[in-house]
């Protein structure tokens, strides 16, 4: 399909991102820029205890103080909506956004306030005295997992997803093969904590039975998950997408706040607002990323090759399931990473524990796994004394073994590793950059190398679900598009989202226009609400590019088809005759009718339409995924569609006894097809590389053993400034999809990938003379330090 | 109690609590919305605006401590409605900003930066905005954007230098 457009007139060239001009002059729509007449706001009253039955909710010296309405708790909540949703076949493990009877994390929201202002919301919510009884109460994954009392009496265990799958002669390939290694590698709790945190306006009305949502959200099935907790119709919940996310890169799901907050405004019959605070968010909005420990065992030759390996990934959940334990489903669609290797056992762990709870993060689960494979082939690489990228280069899948079919059951669309290495190592000039980490050496620096070769599975499909949970038979993962051209000839393209800085406005436009062949400029992007737009599963999975790009390609086809049907109608001629260019209509003999005509026709002049056809001018696509269309099989199935590649090579030094790492170069080779907006595509695999970068050396949600968060604020939870982040140099490659229009494939989550694989495997490189390593993340300075205090000790 | 605040050049009565930050003032009482709540702690810096030129976290000052002083807003930078200034439109050929939650502190950081900075580098750009956090873009468009702005502006005022010598 490539072949058809050798040149494009706007895809690929660095057309202006058109929502950049309101957000550089203050202008952008945010939640909390939103004001409804007479809106009361909320105020929350957290737990103290990591566990703790509710006795008893004094809240009368609250309900008494002047511009106090209302006090809820969880009993109010669980008398009178439905529990949030779960994605496992979890029942014991029921979630309101209140707590109901006992508290499962410290922070956990038990009793909502609601007054006239945010301000008299907190001073009542100090007024509230809860009387609690301590619980047993568990941090520890691992003694989760082993029989620590349940977090969830009811579930009867901590245990939400216990599943190993054996693809291929797992056994037969290890006892074959002359070598083996085991490790653990640990990826800490961190998260991508936007600068705006979660809020929500929802505001009933009683007359026309319609609770109006406004919402800094990202989240598929949104509307259809309020709807369903509150009981009321679909048809009447309307959210309105034409809020501006202020960041979210997954996170942005704050479904339980708005379950409380619609409850809210409907039992009062008010606009009710609920804008988090720092503090409830990071110790309670819903908002941490995977917590996870890996055991791997690899069975590889002398020549480096790896032939199989055993994964045991086990995910401290937090205290609900949400949708942790997808999380680990979804990496099992790249679980060998851009390798052939042969065959993987891998064993899935989700366990509750007292924390806070986990939701989707950027790449959904993806980064961590990627970081224990690639620590995989380094450690190979040192066990054999070879060079760890000749050991990559040796083990990637060629570019001519695409579509190529992993033993999980995804086949890879396209790729061509062994080009995108060759790149980097040139523009980096391999050798010198060796050269220079010796040179730091000798000046007694500690220095290292660090490379991470991974995939960025994109498209976003839903197989993880039916693969975790047989009872869910879904196959349906769609977005959608719908042009409409006025009776003056303006092009408005709707599409059916919020977006978070992804650029969406910008991409809708570019696409239509290079369908349309008209100026990207001259059409109009809107976003209507929920109960106006067609399906869309929301920027989850870094599939917008692919599935909103190819759902406007295709309604621009059928603007294009039907105004060729219109001309073969007027020229009198066979439809194959007549040919659309740049917004004009070509007969076969030189006949024309220009765009103007065309638009005065369909809307002015029906007696110039072919017979049956409707007047007016628009259409709509809603484009299924490419692939992933069917249930799995014998435990294997078709994940995302495309895949991206990125090959991370940097240059990482520190002082031995201060050991604060300083990244001296950081080149990321990337190939995510065809670029459509290359401002957008470098935007973000900066911003993804300085996310991993974070999750690498600084961010954690650390409790301590009491259960207490004890990083509750951005002093305690550090993320990187400017000056953390170097400059990150870009090196290009483009192999095109065969499975989307352009050939493009997702670029959201690219960087955030492979970049905590980089930094581990540099830091690890330049320790490695010490006789020692490091295996959690993040890597911090003062551990780091220490770890080479204890080993010059020993030496 | 009752104020007088100087913002973006027009004086404005507005009632303030005493413990009212002068962020809250500016986004509920002055309809400012450009001006966010990010921490409200003084790390991440979305709430930055200009006092006196320079900038300030408003989410650490109470509105009471600012009678008297000249405040600027990021609603105060553009020329006028539809017209950016020089730095906000080299944020958008740059690409500086990805959900643009962190945008308006980072442009009024870089103006105060770029008003006492005329030919700065990379190091200085990197210096000036390593009180602002952004989790989208990390960095590199910021900093490309602000030293375009810097040469943009170079460039006008030699324009204009050479048009007053010219006549």
């Amino acid at each position: 399909m490539n072949d058809a457009f050798p040149k494009y007139k706007y895809i690929s060239t660095p057309q202006l991102v058109r929502e950049d001009r309101r957000f550089a002059a203050g202008g952008g729509n945010y939640v909390a820029d939103i004001e409804k007449e007479g809106m009361l706001h909320i105020a929350l009253v957290a737990s103290h205890h990591a566990a703790a039955k509710i006795i008893e909710i004094e809240n009368e010296n609250a309900l008494s103080m002047p511009g106090v309405h209302l006090v809820v708790t969880g009993a109010d909540l669980a008398a009178e909506t439905s529990p949030l949703m779960n994605g496992l076949d979890t029942p014991g493990v029921r979630r309101f956004p209140l707590a109901v009877g006992q508290t499962r994390y410290a922070g956990e929201w038990v009793v909502a306030v609601v007054a006239d202002s945010r301000a008299l919301a907190e001073d009542a919510a100090e007024k509230v005295r809860i009387k609690y009884e301590p619980l047993d109460y568990v941090l520890d994954a691992e003694k989760a997992y082993a029989g620590a009392t349940p977090v969830h009496t009811e579930h009867g265990s901590n245990i939400l997803l216990d599943k190993t799958f054996v693809w291929g002669t797992v056994e037969e390939d290890f006892a074959a093969a002359p070598r083996n290694l085991s490790y653990r590698v640990t990826w800490g709790r961190n998260s991508t904590v936007p600068i705006e945190t979660f809020g929500v306006l929802a505001s009933w009305n009683a007359w026309t039975e319609v609770l109006d949502v406004w919402a800094s959200i990202q989240m598929p099935k949104y509307a259809d998950q309020i709807s369903r907790a509150l009981g009321i119709p679909s048809t009447s919940v309307r959210v309105h997408y034409d809020v501006d996310v202020g960041g979210s890169y997954g996170v942005k799901r704050g479904i339980k706040h708005s379950v409380l907050t619609g409850y809210i405004s409907k039992r009062l019959n008010r606009a009710v607002r609920l804008i988090e605070d720092r503090l409830e968010n990071m110790r309670a909005g819903d908002a941490h990323g995977p917590n996870r420990i890996f055991d791997v065992d690899v069975a590889y030759d002398e020549e480096g090759i790896i032939h199989s390996m055993k994964i045991r990934a086990l995910d401290n959940a937090g205290a609900y399931a949400g949708r942790a334990p997808f999380q680990l489903g979804k990496p099992i669609g790249a679980i060998v990473g851009p390798y052939k290797i042969h065959s993987v056992q891998y064993q899935a762990i989700s366990v509750t524990t007292n924390m806070a709870a986990q939701e989707a993060v950027r790449g959904f689960g993806q980064a961590p796994t990627n970081y224990a494979i690639e620590t995989a082939i380094d450690k190979v690489a040192y066990e054999l004394g070879l060079d760890r990228i000749d050991v990559r280069l040796q083990n990637f899948i060629k570019s001519d073994e695409f579509p190529y079919k992993i033993p999980s059951g995804t086949e890879y669309d396209s790729g061509d590793y062994h080009a995108v290495a060759d790149k980097v190592m040139n523009y980096a000039d391999y050798k010198n950059l060796v050269a220079e980490r010796n040179r730091l050496r000798l000046e007694g620096m500690l220095a290292g190398i660090g490379i991470a070769a991974c995939l960025e599975p994109s498209g976003g499909n839903s197989s993880f679900e039916p693969l975790l949970n047989p009872k869910t038979k879904t196959t349906t993962w769609m977005d959608s598009c719908r042009i409409h051209v006025d009776a003056l000839g303006g092009v408005t393209v709707s599409i059916h989202t919020t977006s978070a800085g992804q650029g969406h406005e910008t991409l809708a436009s570019v696409v239509v226009a290079e369908g349309l062949g008209i100026d990207p400029k001259k059409i109009r992007v809107v976003r209507p609400d929920s109960l106006n737009s067609l399906p869309s599963n929301t920027p989850v999975g870094s599939r917008m590019a692919i599935m909103l790009g190819d759902a406007c390609f295709e309604a621009a086809e059928k603007i294009k088809m039907h105004l060729r049907k219109v001309g073969a109608h007027n020229f009198g001629c066979d439809i194959a005759d007549v040919h659309f260019i740049d917004g004009t209509v070509f007969g076969p003999e030189r006949q024309q009718l220009s765009w103007d005509r065309l638009v005065t026709i369909c809307h002015r002049e029906f007696h110039n339409l072919p017979e049956g056809m409707s007047p007016g001018l628009h259409a709509s696509h809603i484009k299924q995924v490419p692939s992933g269309t069917k249930l799995p099989e014998n435990d294997q199935v078709q994940m995302y569609p495309c895949h991206s590649f990125e090959f991370h090579l940097i240059l990482v030094v520190f002082d031995p006894i201060l050991a604060k790492p300083e990244i001296k170069r950081y080149i990321i080779g990337h190939d995510c097809g065809t670029i459509i907006n290359p401002h957008i595509v470098k935007g973000m695999t900066l911003g993804g590389i300085a996310h991993g970068i974070g999750a690498a050396l600084l961010e954690e949600f650390v409790y301590d053993e009491q259960g207490q968060l004890i990083t509750q604020s951005f002093m305690d939870y550090l993320m990187p400034s400017s000056h953390e982040i170097p400059e990150i140099e870009i090196v290009h490659h483009c192999t095109p999809s065969p499975l989307t229009v352009f050939g493009q494939k997702g670029s959201g989550e690219s960087g955030y990938l492979g970049a905590p694989a980089a930094v581990s495997s540099a830091i690890n490189d330049a320790i490695s003379d010490l006789g020692i390593s490091v295996d959690k993340l993040p890597i911090k300075i003062a551990q780091l330090s220490d770890a080479i205090a204890a080993a010059d000790g020993k030496n | 109690m009752k104020l007088a605040l100087n913002i973006n050049g027009t004086r404005q009565e507005v009632v303030a609590e005493p413990r009212d930050t002068l962020l809250d003032t500016l986004r509920e009482k002055c309809k400012l919305n450009g001006a966010h709540a990010g921490c409200e702690h003084g790390v991440c810096g979305a709430c930055t605006v200009l006092v006196d030129g320079e900038p300030i976290r408003s989410c650490l000052m109470f509105t009471v401590q600012a009678d008297d002083v000249e405040i600027t807003t990021i609603e105060g930078l553009a020329p006028c409605k539809g017209v950016l200034s020089v730095l906000q439109e080299a944020f958008c050929d740059a690409h500086g900003m990805q959900c643009g939650f962190c945008t308006p502190g980072i442009i009024l950081t870089a103006h105060a930066f770029l008003s006492c900075n005329v030919a700065p580098t990379r190091e200085d750009v990197v210096d000036a905005i390593s009180g602002n956090i952004c989790r989208c873009t990390g960095y590199g468009q910021i900093v490309e954007a602000i030293l375009l702005a810097a040469s943009r502006l170079q460039q006008e005022r030699a324009e204009t230098l050479a048009e007053g010598t010219s006549t």
